[in-house]
């Protein structure tokens, strides 16, 4: 938890000498709270104050990074329970595993698959972020020669996962200049992973049966030198895997107890059930997971698991946009009319949802309006006649239709006769208020 | 190291539902339904274990649904003809409860008339025990026209009656009231809007344990965010002691799951989306478990392999079988 400016003026020399340029310290103190400042602009603080400070600068759920050729995947760096207080940040990683006694060949085409796999959803394309390899007999060959042939299909990052810290140090050999995810320790063989992951610079996954015996744990590594680790509490059903993310998010962000203060991997591809291990994965990516550990790769339910990741991470004081432009609906020709919406996506959704399923052909022009429905956009002054006739010209609109005729949305009816201004040789007409009613429109009055 | 574990601690209870009325309380189920009674969060057990587990209600329609996607057609045969076989099926499949949508016309293009909608509700209450919720077509005037007529023909069933929006509750909850059922109350994704609604509700002298509310909310893809955060917010409130959301939430993550492109089309469409019944069904079974994970106390479902699956996550999440420090 953050100190308040009352509690880092005690920290601080209490001298008031101006030289860090405020007044003095208690103000210097405030600003240093709202994080405006930096500490190192007063040149007499203590060593001990310094280290306190840092301490509590840190973010509760630290950041963890695993890097490949080209990719990086991040989990930690949360500062909420619920998104709607603010927003969730680093979306979890979703991870297909891979076992070391499966066919090379098995392997590569997984592989290759899966991270080649790219859906476009509102203008972005969502990926798999990267591969586990599992040690299955504890055979340091048949770990690498899998890891190779992982990392021979893709260069996504990886994370080895065997308890047996030879095993681990083997397939790292495949990994040269990266920064994978080694998983892991247990209470058992912690130090030589430890040093492993030391000596390797890589992050560290950490196993216990309990929270007690996992923050034991996560401090005994910590005074080896290693900080940023991933943890993994068990709870393999839904209730306690619910329950534990739920604690330890809560232990993080309400009490600052930093030896839980790390982000959990989840491994929903252990209920074996393909359709269950999808809703595994979705209270996974709901309910505070950093990694996500699938054993089946089928677009059928990746697909909808990176949109929910999407959705959920996206942030509430932002809504999602589409990309602004001249969208085509069943096939539209010269002569379909040309209606007009805004990028908010669930305006853009409604609209283009009904016209979809009317099987009427349209062009819908999606204008930029900040991301705001009609009429929110309409009275912040984002959707005016202005902004219409700038898309109608901007996306040449002009060309692509024979005949020049253009819908409002009724709510911004009253915005028909500035539009005949700013678009001369254009009909200008007024739908319905609401998307449902577009079909019976369109049907009737066009 | 010991871990002090954090636990809520909330002044307020969601309130106590039940649906349906067995013989010995003027109706004709041989079951009912009990929703509500939290006192926390969703499936924290180490807090407070819930007294109710969330159910599962499956819809059917009064007759052959036109605009229903082809997957779900199939699934249930011929029964989509019949609402009676369809009501069967459903509660074969595992449905808590049936929810019957009316439709606004008839096969032959005539609107439904409300004799014809009284024998449908009738027939399908003479032909399975479980509650029963009954949705009109969305039209006021419609709406008002079928419910009156089956509410005063199901005295004392506890039907639950929807849907009541902002434009259109009184006369449902009139007859609600007169009646003996219950309603569903809905709003558009928004804490104040869902209040306010419940608000004007009670204010009729409706009582609240007869109330669900439905802040309706976005398929995975079109706005679940939106319904997420309005849940996650309104069940705080309630927790929090706000006696206006103190209701327990339905939502239809069927209906919005089923009519995306994602699930009621299969041409022309991106490799990437895989095969179609699958992604369907998780589209449907994503969208009602992230609700669930919300607050949802009822989720109506469409597809029978979707209610096994959340079926199979709620006796999953009910289960309290670990220790947490």
């Amino acid at each position: 938890m953050a100190l308040t400016g009352i509690q880092i003026y005690k920290l601080l020399p209490q001298t008031n000498c101006k030289e860090c340029g405020f007044p003095t310290c208690l103000a210097f103190a405030m600003k240093l709270a709202a994080k405006q400042v930096e500490l190192s602009a007063c040149p007499y603080v203590t060593p001990e104050a310094k280290t306190q400070l840092a301490e509590s600068a840190a973010p509760p759920i630290r950041l963890v990074t695993l890097k490949s050729d080209g990719y990086e995947v991040k989990a930690g760096n949360e500062v909420v329970l619920f998104r709607h207080d603010k927003t969730f940040y680093n979306k979890p990683g979703l991870f297909i595993r891979l076992f070391d006694n499966q066919p090379i060949d098995a392997i590569k085409e997984v592989v290759t698959e899966a991270s080649t796999y790219a859906v476009n959803y509102v203008g972005m394309d969502l990926t798999v972020d990267g591969f586990v390899v599992a040690s299955t007999a504890g055979d340091p060959n048949a770990f690498t020669t899998a890891v190779q042939a992982v990392r021979a299909a893709s260069k996504r990052p990886v994370i080895l996962m065997t308890r047996d810290a030879n095993v681990a140090r083997a397939g790292l050999k495949a990994l040269q200049g990266e920064t994978p995810l080694i998983y892991g320790a247990d209470a058992t063989n912690w130090e030589a992973f430890a040093d492993l992951a030391k000596e390797a610079k890589t992050s560290l996954g950490v196993v216990a049966g309990s929270l007690a015996e996992m923050a034991d744990l996560t401090e005994k590594i910590k005074t080896k030198g290693v900080e940023d680790l991933v943890i993994d509490p068990g709870g393999r059903d839904l209730g306690s895997g619910l329950a534990l993310g739920t604690t330890i998010r809560r232990l993080a962000i309400k009490k600052n107890f930093r030896a839980l203060g790390f982000p959990m991997i989840t491994f929903p591809g252990d209920v074996g059930d393909p359709g269950l291990e999808a809703l595994h994965a979705a209270q996974a990516i709901t309910k505070y997971a950093g990694f996500i550990v699938m054993d089946h790769f089928s677009p059928a339910s990746i697909y909808p698991l990176l949109v929910l990741r999407q959705n959920i991470y996206t942030d509430p004081q932002k809504p999602i946009q589409v990309q602004p432009g001249i969208y085509e609906i069943n096939a539209p020709k010269p002569e379909s009319p040309v209606l007009v919406t805004t990028n908010f996506s669930i305006t853009y959704f409604s609209v283009a949802n009904e016209v979809e399923g009317s099987g009427l052909p349209a062009w819908l022009l999606v204008t930029d309006a900040e991301g705001m429905s009609v009429l929110t956009a309409w009275a912040a002054g984002k959707f005016d006649a202005e902004r219409i006739a700038k898309a109608v010209k901007g996306f040449n609109v002009a060309d692509k239709v024979s005949r020049k005729r253009i819908v409002l949305p009724g709510h911004v009816a009253v915005l028909s006769g500035e539009l005949e201004g700013e678009l001369p040789d254009w009909e200008i007409r007024v739908g319905p208020r609401e998307a449902v009613d577009l079909p019976a429109f369109m049907k009737q009055a066009l | 190291m010991p871990v002090d574990i954090p636990k809520d601690n909330w002044p307020g209870t969601v309130r106590t539902v039940t649906i349906g009325a067995t013989a010995a309380d003027g109706g004709t189920r041989t079951s009912t339904v009990t929703v509500g009674g939290e006192k926390n969060l969703p499936f924290l057990h180490f807090e407070s274990k819930a007294p109710n587990r969330p159910v599962i209600a499956i819809e059917i329609k009064d007759h052959r649904p036109e605009d229903w996607s082809t997957l779900l057609l199939d699934a249930w045969g011929e029964a989509v003809n019949y609402p009676v076989q369809w009501a069967k099926a459903a509660e074969a499949a595992g449905a808590d409860l049936i929810e019957l949508s009316l439709s606004l016309n008839d096969l032959n293009g005539n609107p439904t008339s409300p004799e014809a909608a009284v024998k449908t509700v009738k027939d399908v209450l003479a032909n399975t025990g479980l509650p029963l919720l009954v949705f009109g077509p969305g039209q006021a005037e419609a709406d008002n026209n079928l419910l009156v007529a089956i509410a005063e023909a199901t005295k004392g069933e506890k039907i639950v009656l929807g849907i009541a929006e902002d434009k259109n509750y009184r006369t449902i909850i009139a007859t609600a009231m007169a009646n003996g059922h219950l309603v569903n109350a809905r709003s558009p994704m928004d804490v104040n809007l869902a209040k306010q609604l419940n608000i004007l509700i009670s204010d009729m002298g409706m009582p609240l344990d007869r109330v669900l509310m439905d802040p309706t909310t976005g398929a995975l893809g079109y706005g679940i965010e939106y319904g997420f955060s309005a849940m996650e917010r309104l069940r705080q409130a309630a927790l929090q002691g706000d006696a206006m959301t103190q209701l327990p939430m339905l939502v239809t993550p069927g209906f919005e799951a089923w009519k995306t492109k994602e699930a009621k089309v299969n041409t022309g469409v991106p490799d990437g989306w895989g095969d179609w019944l699958e992604r369907s069904i998780n589209w449907e079974t994503l969208t009602a478990m992230t609700l669930i994970e919300a607050g949802a106390d009822i989720v109506v479902l469409r597809h029978a392999e979707s209610v096994r699956r959340v079926k199979t996550a709620i006796t999953d999440l009910m289960a309290a079988a670990y220790t947490l420090a």
